[in-house]
């Protein structure tokens, strides 16, 4: 009888079920949408160069930070127009798969929202 | 040379070559908590079944000085044997000998025993227990994978091919288990990955153990690259020899008959499910209230639970067992589930295998993570596998069927030869709830109270269309059954559909949604 106590409740179409959850399901993290703003290391790596300073002015498409992942240097790029708000990276740190590694904030003006979309 | 001479010598290279990479080596092996290759293939194969191939085959590597080099048989074992009297080919690397490394004489012999069991039509077993690519043959190792997985594919579909994982099989090796019907492992000694721990510490940073990456329990519970678990050897062993009974020797004939046998007497078949469809229960216990001697051969019993597959016997067949499991996640269809229970019902088809469906689905898994993982082309492979099958589809409706799921689920629609549902079904677009909720959302909103106007309307909705009469009525279902029927009438359905036959279209092949 000790297993009725695994039962949870879980919702289908407004129908409401006792069941077990799996691991997966319970794990299951909430969407988030991405952030624009926020240049991320795709892919594990090791930066190797940091293009920009804080306070620097850039257009959507410019080459932020150098990271070398498998074997190849992969050139991350901002999204967004606008101007360098925090860098938490320098070249040499190892970053793991989707930390910040670089802060955008817009400047105000009608361009900027032009080229939002990537 | 004398005669006796001559045998003698024969006896001595015999007996050097059987001890592989010499006692020390096998010392080590057996700290590990592994056999030999030569005992492994013995506790597998019935006693004294065994015959070695290619026992002398010496590698020809020249470079970093291979050419100074003894590595008895290459490093793998191969040969004929059987399995409750059933023909099977085997390899088994031998790890005691250069790590069990892949060079082109090893990749040669195994691609001889894959040959063999081809051109014989005999299921194919291999057990894999080696450091990869033996580097010092450079490109003539990798050509030795790529001969293997060549075969595999060829192999695939028309005889059966085991793998069985005991020890490491890493990078690229891993690819022809892959290939393969059913996955082996066993605890503490099974290890699977394409990059192993140091070199995604190295390049990622990231550390992990080699079990929690690759290890038996990993494949079983989350990749579900792995088709049964066991904890020692000898366990693995007896599952394989248990699958061999199951399946047959290859795609052209069918599974050996054995002597019908009642279920037993612990399972009732009217006393596990309960009449209200939100209420969980085993649907294995029903399996086995319906299956011979209640024998349940379980695949994947812990990757992705809410769907249930694996072999059985009805009236002595070998039936394929596919039911939705109310017990983990009400039973839903999701990415795993569709995953597991396709590949599933394309064994089954293969090998000419009959299929019974157990239907208790509340639909497919709302949620973005499922959508996002590709719910859309992963849960179309169930819709696919079911509708190519050509081998009898018997499907029993045990309580909802609703929606995407009904259809799924090897419904009339698919071509199911036969579709019996008990009283309890509620075979319908969506769960009543959500089926009044949007009908009579009307008159729920402008109600004085709503609450009570929803519950009237859900009660309305379930006695007009929450039952199997509905789709009875059209001929969507062949008969309304009790439960205590469901035997009696599956084994009249597979006697129905013993020489099925149906045409199809002419095809080179079809495009899954891999």
């Amino acid at each position: 009888m000790e297993e009725k106590e695994e039962y949870k409740t879980l919702n289908i179409n407004s129908t409401l079920y006792k069941t077990r959850l799996s691991k997966k399901f319970e794990n299951r993290k909430p969407f988030k949408p991405a952030d624009p703003c926020l240049v991320r290391s795709f892919i594990p790596g090791t930066v190797v160069d940091v293009l920009v300073k804080e306070g620097s002015e850039l257009k959507h498409g410019d080459v932020v930070i150098i990271l070398d992942a498998m074997k190849m240097q992969n050139r991350l790029k901002t999204h967004v127009d606008g101007r360098v708000k925090r860098i938490n990276v320098k070249s040499g740190d190892r970053v793991t798969k989707g930390a910040v590694l670089l802060e955008m904030e817009r400047v105000a003006g009608p361009e900027a929202e032009d080229s939002e979309e990537s | 040379m004398s005669l006796e001479k001559k045998i003698h010598d024969l006896n001595e290279k015999r007996r050097k070559a059987m001890l592989g990479g010499g006692e020390q080596a096998i010392e080590k092996q057996k700290a590990m908590g592994k056999r030999t290759a030569r005992e492994r293939i013995t506790d597998l194969l019935d006693k004294d079944s065994f015959t070695e191939y290619d026992m002398f085959v010496e590698h020809e590597a020249r470079d970093f000085d291979m050419d100074k080099k003894v590595l008895p048989g290459d490093g793998v074992v191969i040969g004929t044997g059987t399995i409750y009297g059933a023909p099977v080919a085997v390899f088994a690397q031998d790890f005691t000998v250069a790590g069990g490394s892949l060079g082109l004489a090893h990749a040669r012999k195994i691609t001889k025993i894959m040959d063999h069991a081809l051109r014989m039509r005999m299921p194919l077993i291999g057990i894999n227990d080696s450091g990869g690519a033996r580097i010092q043959e450079g490109v003539n190792s990798l050509y030795g994978y790529g001969e293997i997985f060549f075969r595999n594919t060829l192999a695939s579909g028309v005889i059966p091919q085991i793998s069985v994982i005991l020890g490491p099989c890493a990078g690229g090796a891993v690819y022809s288990p892959a290939l393969t019907d059913f996955v082996f492992v066993v605890e503490n000694i099974s290890k699977m990955f394409i990059t192993g721990p140091e070199v995604i510490k190295t390049v990622l940073g990231e550390e992990i153990s080699m079990e929690d990456l690759g290890g038996a329990r990993v494949h079983s519970e989350v990749s579900g690259n792995a088709h049964f678990f066991a904890k020692t050897e000898e366990e693995c062993f007896e599952q394989i020899r248990k699958l061999i009974t199951y399946i047959p020797w290859d795609n052209t004939r069918k599974a050996r008959m054995f002597e019908p046998a009642e279920p037993k007497p612990g399972f009732d078949v009217g006393k596990i499910v309960s009449d209200d469809p939100t209420m969980p229960y085993d649907v294995k216990d029903l399996i086995r209230a319906i299956a011979d001697n209640s024998d349940f051969l379980e695949i994947q019993e812990m990757y992705a639970r809410n769907i249930v597959i694996g072999f059985g016997r009805l009236g002595g067949r070998t039936t394929g067992f596919v039911a939705n499991q109310p017990n983990e996640m009400a039973g839903v269809l999701d990415v795993d589930s569709s995953d597991k229970a396709a590949r599933f019902i394309r064994y089954c088809d293969a090998f000419n295998i009959p299929i019974v469906t157990l239907v208790d689905v509340p639909g497919y898994l709302p949620g973005i993570d499922q959508e996002h993982a590709g719910v859309i082309r992963h849960g179309a492979k169930i819709l696919y596998s079911y509708s190519e099958a050509t081998v009898p589809k018997i499907t029993v409706i045990i309580r909802k069927a609703y929606g995407g799921g009904y259809i799924a689920m090897a419904s009339r629609h698919l071509r199911a030869d036969f579709v019996f549902a008990w009283p309890t079904a509620e075979i319908a677009v969506m769960g009543p709830e959500g089926a009044a909720n949007i009908i009579f959302r009307k008159e729920i909103t402008s109600a004085e109270n709503p609450e009570e106007m929803r519950k009237k309307k859900v009660q309305e909705y379930k006695e007009k269309f929450a039952n199997p009469y509905v789709a009875a009525s059209k001929g969507y279902v062949d008969a309304v059954i009790e439960p205590s029927e469901t035997r009696k009438m599956l084994l009249h359905a597979l006697d129905v559909t013993e020489n099925k036959s149906i045409p199809r279209p002419h095809k080179k092949h079809g495009i899954p949604p891999f």
